[in-house]
């Protein structure tokens, strides 16, 4: 954050090639922990590693391609409040859903 | 207003600084981002509360869906964001050239995308699949059948594959028609070291919608991968 008051803050282009090189890798971790039935240890975990790093290769996007490690404080605050903003649609609407046992109706039953 | 009498090229009239202009610019274009993170956030959890209904379903149909090619497509896309993250780099530092040519790239890669899109598409109508104006009728049996008792739920996850990912390339075919424009102003040395937040601010939306397939890939396509021959 120290050097985001100059005037025109240029991001080396090591940090892209970092990045690109994260998503390659991360990209190829995604397809071979798929193929692994992790189910088996646990319902759920296929899915639990699959977003995880979806929000890891997500997470370095936003920070070096779209440049928010050095944005400013505002924009950082607004970002952060939008994806809390996500955080309440998807939370509270699984919630409702939860919570109406029958629905949505099952198809041909 | 006598201060601003060196005028800087780009600069409206309504910033007192090229900062300003910039940081304004940036900021409207994340709270245009924030909007289409809760559109997109909406099928979301429409993707989620159907899976939790129909996990046979979501498990069945991930496997009508060809991994090779989704994979092509994550990796060019994640390419073209990085030929995207140049552009901006070379419009910074003022060299036309190469700005230029890394948006060339870059929308070469978004039509590469998008050619392999089409493909995966047509062999879906061709199979029956595409669920929507009566054209839902899949075999039961061989490679693209689905058993009688699943082709409704199947159905379900394929409507969410065609409105996600079909949303998802209109976005790129929007994304087509800014880099086009960005070439363009480009070419005509609109853009200076000074000046280059039109670069910048499409770059913020290529990787949005980059970031949209990189979760879009695993929920779609890798669901049932892990159960080898579910599908067939």
């Amino acid at each position: 954050m120290a050097e985001h008051s100059s005037e025109h803050h240029i991001v080396p282009l090591k940090y892209y090639f970092g990045v690109f090189g994260l998503l390659m890798v991360l990209t190829a971790v995604t397809v071979l922990v798929a193929s692994f039935d992790l189910e088996h240890i646990w319902g759920p975990l296929n899915i639990i590693v699959a977003m995880t790093v979806a929000v890891i290769k997500a997470t370095a996007v936003v920070l070096i391609f779209m440049h928010v490690r050095w944005s400013s404080k505002l924009t950082q605050v607004i970002i952060i409040s939008g994806l809390f903003w996500l955080l309440i649609l998807l939370v509270m609407g699984v919630t409702d859903y939860m919570a109406r046992t029958g629905w949505p109706t099952k198809l041909g039953q | 207003m006598a201060e601003h009498a060196t005028h800087v090229p780009g600069l409206a009239h309504h910033f007192v600084s090229m900062e300003q202009q910039k940081e304004a610019g940036t900021l409207g274009m994340w709270i245009f981002l924030l909007t289409e993170l809760m559109f997109f956030g909406g099928l979301f959890l429409a993707y989620t509360i159907y899976r939790t209904t129909y996990p046979e379903g979501f498990l069945y149909g991930s496997h009508l869906l060809n991994v090779p090619l989704g994979g092509t497509n994550t990796v060019v896309l994640i390419v073209s964001s990085l030929t995207m993250a140049m552009a901006v780099y070379y419009s910074q530092l003022g060299e036309k050239k190469k700005l230029i040519f890394f948006l060339l790239v870059t929308l070469a890669l978004c039509f590469v995308f998008l050619i392999i899109k089409y493909f995966e598409y047509m062999s879906k109508i061709h199979d029956h699949l595409f669920p929507a104006f009566g054209t839902y009728h899949p075999s039961t049996t061989g490679p693209h059948g689905i058993p009688l008792e699943l082709q409704q739920p199947v159905r379900v996850f394929l409507w969410i594959y065609f409105l996600m990912t079909g949303l998802h390339a209109l976005h790129m075919i929007v994304g087509a028609g800014i880099l086009i424009t960005l070439i363009y102003m480009a070419q005509k040395g609109r853009f200076t070291k000074q000046y280059n937040s039109p670069v910048e601010i499409s770059g913020l939306y290529w990787h949005f919608v980059d970031i949209v397939w990189i979760f879009l890939f695993p929920l779609l396509y890798l669901t049932g991968f892990h159960v080898s021959g579910a599908g067939h």
